[in-house]
């Protein structure tokens, strides 16, 4: 496999934020491991985006590959980190595969409120279910990283390495996928599903397997918020949090894999700061970040570089 | 030569109109045939019929033998019948060759599940680059295909047909929107590659120079129906034709009951 420019560049980043981890303030490290799991989660969103669809409902992978972790460990006793994420995506895989199949039929609005609809069925059903802490949720306790036990002192920075690793993959993987033949489908299928069919490929097969590896994305970001924050609750999937997903794919852009992890990045240090010297209103200081972004940067934060370097 | 498409008793029905009737065509390989006739005559009903975008009320379609009369769009195409359009339908937010790299892509992707002539290309942005040359795209290359001009978007619509190497080729008004000295120009350079790649090829035109200039057979169609089909010479001097479809508009024997 040839490597190009970006693909390096997503591997320096992984190392660097991987070397960087232990001298970094504790503050930092839970904004960038927080910023990390939202980030994964975009990725997907902006696959999704690249075929011209946009997914109101992706709380539902985000939580439910929360709650796959979780139950690792409640119900199997397996506290394993890299088993919890591995669980994420298989449920997540399979949930997806089975909805997408509906979903992919789908365009515009239809697609973000059948997709809204599925996140809030999730949500009903987890508010009602007493076993699994009903409103309240439960406690996520991940104890080891591929069978090794994890000392309590390192476990923060661990959580942080492993949101690295996944992200730093999840990158990788759809920055390859985004440059090879079936990846530039998508782009096709946003300009002309007409002619996509007309050339022989099925539009409805690259929406399904688009959708699927962006709930993918969205499942392993959950498991790792999951792990990072310890509890889970059905929030997860209520739709403010599928709102917010959508909040920083547009305020990212889609132009590059490098977008939605710094979108996130700048989302949550937006947020973080707000709630910290403004706490009644920091909701109205995401609301004006917004207007700006799509006021001067229609294309996302992203076009800042894109723009630098047409100029 | 071998018939490689064959339309029997063709039908196409909305509501109380008769789109197309009782149509019968067999194409052989190879051949160059002109569908003609004035708006609404049933050209591009029997070409959306062929490449599968309607299904016909009655009738049977085979291509090479094989009957594809329900099959959809897409897997006509993997079989070998590909389409340009009246209106070029591009990827237009892509540039002019990632408009091409599509097609490579799907097969590729599909390797040897692509039914037409052959499978995947060994060197794809190679092979593109010379499709481009020869429909004289190579200096749009790098272009966005939204800002090409006219002329340039039906020679990149006809190249996207071509690229996914058809064994029959539709074309639905090639030089519709081409000014006067283009459309020669045009003709000729599609011509050249279909002949190349030993493509059959079917088009609706309504320019009857670019008609007896490139074809060697001539449908001529009426009301739904073919009032004639034989030569360009023959069927362009035929009285029905020059009346019914060059001509005045008064309605052929039989014509009424379809319309």
């Amino acid at each position: 496999m040839k490597l190009d420019r970006t693909s390096f560049a997503i591997l320096a980043m992984g190392a660097i934020l991987l070397i960087a981890g232990p001298q970094l303030p504790s503050w930092m490290v839970s904004m960038l491991n927080v910023s990390l799991c939202y980030g994964t989660v975009v990725l997907g969103m902006m696959l999704l985006m690249r075929n011209g669809i946009v997914s109101f409902g992706h709380g539902l992978y985000f939580c439910l590959g929360a709650y796959a972790a979780g139950l690792l460990d409640q119900m199997l006793k397996m506290p394993d980190m890299l088993l919890m994420v591995g669980a994420a995506v298989v449920v997540t895989g399979v949930v997806s595969a089975i909805l997408g199949l509906l979903l992919a039929k789908y365009r515009d609005i239809f697609f973000a409120m059948l997709s809204l609809a599925f996140s809030m069925i999730l949500y009903g059903l987890l508010v009602k279910t007493a076993s699994l802490g009903s409103t309240d949720g439960f406690n996520v306790a991940a104890k080891t990283v591929g069978g090794f036990a994890v000392a309590p002192e390192s476990q923060r920075l661990m959580v942080y390495s492993l949101a690295v690793v996944f992200a730093t993959v999840s990158a990788f993987f759809l920055h390859s996928y985004l440059a090879s033949h079936q990846g530039r489908l998508a782009g096709a299928i946003k300009d002309n599903e007409l002619r996509v069919e007309y050339m022989g490929a099925s539009v409805m097969r690259v929406v399904h397997r688009n959708y699927v590896i962006s709930a993918v994305l969205a499942g392993i970001g959950g498991a790792l918020m999951a792990v990072n924050i310890g509890h889970i609750d059905p929030e997860m999937t209520y739709w403010p949090q599928s709102g917010e997903f959508v909040f920083v794919a547009i305020l990212s852009g889609t132009g590059s894999v490098f977008a939605p992890l710094g979108g996130a990045l700048v989302f949550e240090a937006i947020r973080s700061f707000a709630y910290e010297y403004s706490p009644n209103t920091w909701q109205m200081v995401l609301g004006i970040t917004m207007l700006l972004v799509m006021i001067f940067l229609p294309g996302g934060l992203w076009s800042l570089f894109t723009r630098k370097r047409e100029g | 030569m071998a018939v490689i498409l064959d339309a029997k008793g063709l039908e196409k029905s909305f509501g109380a109109v008769t789109a197309a009737s009782n149509i019968n065509v067999a194409v052989e390989q190879d051949a160059v045939v002109g569908l003609i006739g004035s708006n609404g005559a049933g050209k591009t009903t029997f070409l959306n019929m062929v490449t599968g975008y309607l299904k016909p009320t009655a009738g049977t379609i085979h291509f090479e033998g094989r009957d594809i009369t329900q099959l959809a769009p897409r897997e006509i195409t993997r079989l070998g019948i590909c389409r340009s359009f009246q209106i070029p339908q591009l990827f237009n937010t892509m540039s002019v060759l990632d408009n091409l790299l599509v097609g490579v892509g799907i097969v590729a992707a599909a390797g040897s599940k692509w039914g037409t002539r052959n499978s995947a290309y060994d060197n794809p942005v190679r092979a593109v680059d010379t499709m481009l040359e020869q429909f004289g795209l190579g200096s749009y290359r790098n272009r966005q295909a939204g800002l090409l001009p006219e002329g340039t978007r039906k020679l990149l619509d006809i190249a996207m047909a071509m690229v996914v190497r058809p064994r029959i080729l539709l074309l639905d008004e090639p030089t519709s929107g081409v000014s006067a000295d283009e459309k020669f120009v045009l003709m000729d350079m599609v011509m050249a590659a279909v002949k190349e790649h030993k493509v059959t090829v079917l088009f609706v035109e309504h320019d009857m120079d670019v008609v007896a200039r490139y074809t060697d057979r001539v449908l001529a169609f009426y009301e739904g129906r073919i009032i004639a089909d034989g030569a360009p010479a023959k069927v362009l001097d035929d009285v029905e034709v020059r009346r019914f479809v060059i001509g005045s508009h008064a309605a052929p024997a039989g014509a009424a009951s379809h319309a």
